[in-house]
């Protein structure tokens, strides 16, 4: 470590590529990964009528799952996710398409909102082409960043 | 029709994934099936169709642009739908062999069926848009194809002129059919025909000159004709079907469509007399220069397409009835000549009639259709090529002398072609061939086969082929034709005698076409420096070295640079509009700020200024996120909390990125000199300044009425949400959040290819 880009290198290679010594961190990473994407799911459906959304859950989850991409690396993200972000993404868009067709097959102007309100146990369910629209901003917010995120730390990147 | 298209259309769409597992069984050929089904089905408006009726289907599509799905049908159009379903089922048949062991096979027929139903569309269509719409398609198909081996990089730049000629002429005719609908006040063409254009003047003119250029490079018309010839770098059933049956008829189609409507005009048909004229005997002599088989062929294409541009530029009964003859007789020989050469090619390994020599023992079979299809083409009894040439005659002989000698330079010509296909490669001695030759194999001998039984059934039985089609196709290119009866015989007359004096011309030409390579040679390099061609690649030429200087001066590689001329050109322009229309905007009245605001602002302050002046890396990174945060708690301070949540999210995730991108650059080194940072300090500031300013002079003006006010009533009402933002994101301006979420996806995309789909690299 004799110069500042021998620095740069040992960190940036503990960054990305090999799994971080920080035992504070590990922990914490496994702890809030869980915590972070219920708060996730909690902000997107209550984004109708509190501070929230598919758009700020979104970033919530990427930044859950960024944070354990920072610290576990590339390989055990991939691991974690079932899909590669590229799906995530298009599902995402999918769904924002998906949302406009009820209102289509019903005759009505593009991108009206349907509601379907029901009493589930005593409780107001509000079930709407709009939340099918909100969960598709937030996959693709999520696919978006997850995508990016792990281009850029992809190890084969910076092989030369 | 809308059923057809479709129809063809969805089995485009799953072929991709069907075909492969056809190949597996070898059964590709079943796919023919469909085409031929949809065939059977057209044959049955053949009844009505020849007693003169005619079939109109609408369903609207875009009412507000005038555009809708409609489809005429009428015996030009039904004529055309045969002729594409028809041969189209004989060549899937032959591509599924032609191309079995082609590892892409699913990507071609994906091409070839849109080609299909883009080509049925374009005959049928009744609404010029609609027509349109099909007729960039067919180009663009017709590019996907003829560039299918996309690997060589000669095919691509073919295709690509394939597709730079057509799509070119289609933008001419875009233009000139817009023209035409302003002019006759309706887009429906069944409406535009119904009598024809008498008014004339210089627009009338430029449309007409317009149509005609889109005609024309479709349909491969001098001086256009170039790019067909290099089409033929295409598989040999796309050769077949779309450079010779069907696309390029595309341009002569339209041209006998709209041939009521403009059989007034004259400058209509002088062009089309000239330009047919030109490229029937300039295809003719290239045709007997070439050595290509497959460029033989696409030369003969040439002639019979300049023929028929000539036949609608004569104009009058006997023409049209040459007109359609020819175009029944030439879809059904070419399309043949097409798969048997491509037949030799396959069995013998090569295309150069030069090299080719024999081959009568090891194909019988290709020989006797080969003879067939020649007969058609040197218009010998007793096929129905003969009866189009002999009408051919009797078109030009009813107009004008000069005409009669174009039509028998070009039929000796003909001839002559003819037998140089059936005599260099079939007889003579055996050569040394690069494949040993084999009988080429049933589905690619069905197609041709079927085809010349039909011409020369038509030929023995002229009968079945005019009251069958002819007639109403004749009808509907010129409403006022009289009855007439085609017949093989017509006793001794003119048309006879300059049939006679073609075919010993014609056996003349072909007994010194060896001896005349040298000379071909020497024309066909002369025709290589000039002509338009050439003139077409120093075109080419010109646009990448323009490019490449305009690339070195404008985007010479220097970011700064690029941030100094982007910022500079928003700062001057919008500038001095403000300063000049508005003057300085007036300080609104300022309260005194409170504890919070004043903590907030140094905050935002600070970390900017640290931003600039920190050498260290991290440190900048850090403090831009510090900017970012406080500019969040300036949001939540004037209470909009979701701003202020996505703006610390965001701000979070960009140090992030940024992180993992800048950790790998090398260390910060002054790059810069004094003068550049003084340079760039002074460019940001100027912006700094002008959003200030445009801020302030935001708050004074207001133009339209503000519709917050709308929101927050009805956020409840009608978007059932009280968080105003969200429902103005999911509901009331849902469309802008579906179009935003796109361009997500489009910059995640980008990101995920400029870094990891890098030759050499691989993906994921």
């Amino acid at each position: 470590m004799k110069n500042h880009k021998d620095i740069l290198a040992a960190r940036n290679s503990s960054m990305v590529h090999r799994h971080d010594d920080s035992l504070i961190l590990r922990t914490a990473a496994i702890i809030i990964l869980p915590l972070q994407l219920v708060f996730s799911v909690f902000l997107l459906l209550r984004g109708h009528d509190e501070p929230g959304g598919g758009f700020i859950g979104g970033l919530v989850a990427s930044g859950a799952f960024s944070l354990y991409l920072f610290t576990f690396g590339i390989r055990a993200l991939n691991r974690l996710f079932w899909v590669s972000p590229k799906d995530i993404l298009s599902a995402g868009l999918l769904l924002g398409l998906v949302a406009t067709v009820p209102s289509l097959l019903t005759g009505q102007a593009f991108f009206t909102a349907l509601w379907f309100e029901f009493y589930f146990v005593g409780t107001l369910v509000k079930l709407s082409t709009v939340l099918i629209f909100d969960i598709g901003v937030y996959l693709t917010v999520i696919g978006t960043l997850m995508t990016m995120f792990t281009a850029i730390a992809n190890p084969r990147v910076y092989r030369t | 029709m809308l059923v057809f298209v479709l129809i063809i259309l969805l089995l485009a769409a799953v072929s991709p994934i069907l075909v492969p597992k056809l190949a597996l069984r070898q059964k590709v050929g079943w796919l023919a099936l469909v085409p031929a089904c949809l065939f059977a089905y057209a044959s049955t408006y053949l009844p009505a169709v020849s007693e003169g009726q005619t079939f109109l289907q609408v369903t609207p599509w875009m009412p507000s642009l005038g555009l809708s799905l409609s489809f005429y049908i009428d015996g030009l159009s039904l004529l055309f739908v045969l002729l594409i379903t028809g041969i189209g089922s004989f060549i899937v048949l032959y591509a599924s062999e032609y191309m079995h062991n082609h590892p892409d096979l699913g990507r071609f027929f994906l091409w070839l069926f849109a080609f299909m139903a883009a080509m049925l569309g374009l005959v049928t269509a009744d609404n010029l848009l609609l027509l349109f719409v099909f007729w960039e398609l067919t180009s663009i198909t017709s590019y996907m194809l003829i560039g299918f081996n996309h690997e060589s990089e000669k095919v691509r730049k073919l295709a690509l002129q394939g597709l730079f000629v057509t799509v070119g002429g289609g933008l001419l005719l875009m233009t000139g059919v817009i023209m035409l609908a302003s002019i006759t006040g309706t887009l429906q063409i069944s409406e535009i025909i119904q009598q024809p254009l008498e008014a004339q003047g210089t627009l009338i003119n430029v449309m007409l000159v317009l149509i005609l250029m889109g005609a024309f490079t479709k349909s491969a018309q001098f001086p256009f004709h170039f790019w067909l010839p290099n089409a033929m770098a295409a598989p040999t059933p796309v050769s077949a079907f779309l450079h010779s049956a069907t696309m390029v008829k595309a341009g002569i189609f339209l041209m006998a469509r709209l041939h009521p409507a403009f059989a007034e005009q004259s400058l209509w048909s002088s062009l089309q007399l000239w330009a047919g004229g030109i490229t029937m005997i300039l295809g003719g002599v290239l045709a007997y220069t070439a050595i290509d088989i497959k460029k033989t062929l696409a030369y003969s294409t040439l002639m019979a397409l300049g023929t028929m541009t000539f036949l609608l530029g004569i104009g009058h009964q006997a023409a049209m009835v040459a007109f359609v003859s020819f175009l029944l007789a030439h879809s059904l020989y070419k399309a043949s000549l097409f798969m048997l050469a491509g037949a030799i090619d396959h069995s013998a390994g090569t295309k150069d009639l030069t090299q080719l020599g024999g081959l009568k023992k090891t194909m019988p079979i290709t020989f006797a259709l080969m003879v067939m299809a020649a007969l058609s083409l040197a218009g010998l009894p007793p096929v129905i090529g003969f009866i189009a040439k002999e009408l051919v005659f009797e078109a030009a002989l009813a107009a004008h002398i000069s005409l009669i000698l174009v039509a028998v330079t070009v039929a000796c010509l003909g001839v002559a072609v003819a037998l140089i296909l059936v005599i260099k490669p079939f007889l003579g001695t055996d050569t040394s061939l690069p494949k040993k030759p084999h009988e080429a194999s049933l589905p690619m001998l069905t197609g041709p086969a079927v085809l010349l039984f039909i011409s020369l059934l038509f030929g023995l039985w002229p009968g079945l082929a005019d009251r069958g089609l002819i007639q109403a196709a004749v009808q509907a290119i010129n409403p006022d034709a009289a009855d007439f009866y085609l017949s093989i015989w017509h006793g001794f007359n003119t048309a006879l005698g300059l049939s006679a004096l073609a075919l010993v011309l014609g056996v003349v030409l072909a007994k010194a076409w060896q001896p005349s390579r040298w000379l071909a040679q020497k024309y066909r390099q002369l025709s290589d420096i000039i002509g338009p061609e050439a003139a077409y690649f120093k075109l080419m030429d010109g646009i990448v070295w323009l490019a490449t200087k305009q690339t070195r001066i404008i985007q010479n590689g220097s970011l700064s640079n690029y941030m100094t001329v982007i910022i500079l050109a928003v700062v001057i322009p919008v500038g001095y509009t403000l300063l000049s229309q508005y003057g300085w905007p007036n300080l609104p009245p300022v309260s005194l700020p409170n504890i919070y605001e004043i903590m907030m602002v140094a905050l935002l302050a600070l970390s900017t200024l640290y931003a600039v002046i920190t050498q260290a890396r991290f440190a900048s990174i850090i403090s831009l996120g510090a900017m970012g945060y406080a500019m969040a708690l300036i949001f939540v301070h004037f209470s909009a909390p979701d701003l202020g949540i996505t703006q610390v999210l965001v701000e979070t995730l960009t140090v992030l990125l940024l992180v993992l991108v800048l950790v790998k650059a090398p260390g910060f080194s002054n790059y810069a000199s004094r003068g550049e940072i003084i340079r760039d300090a002074i460019v940001a500031i100027l912006l700094g300044v002008l959003m200030t300013l445009l801020v302030l002079a935001a708050l004074n003006v207001q133009w339209a009425p503000s519709i917050s006010a709308y929101f927050i009533e009805n956020s409840y009402e009608l978007g059932k949400g009280r968080n105003i933002v969200n429902v103005i994101l999911v509901d009331f301006r849902a469309l802008d959040t579906l179009g935003e979420i796109f361009v997500l996806a489009i910059a995640a995309l980008g990101v995920y290819s400029m870094v990891l789909l890098r030759k050499g690299r691989g993906t994921s």
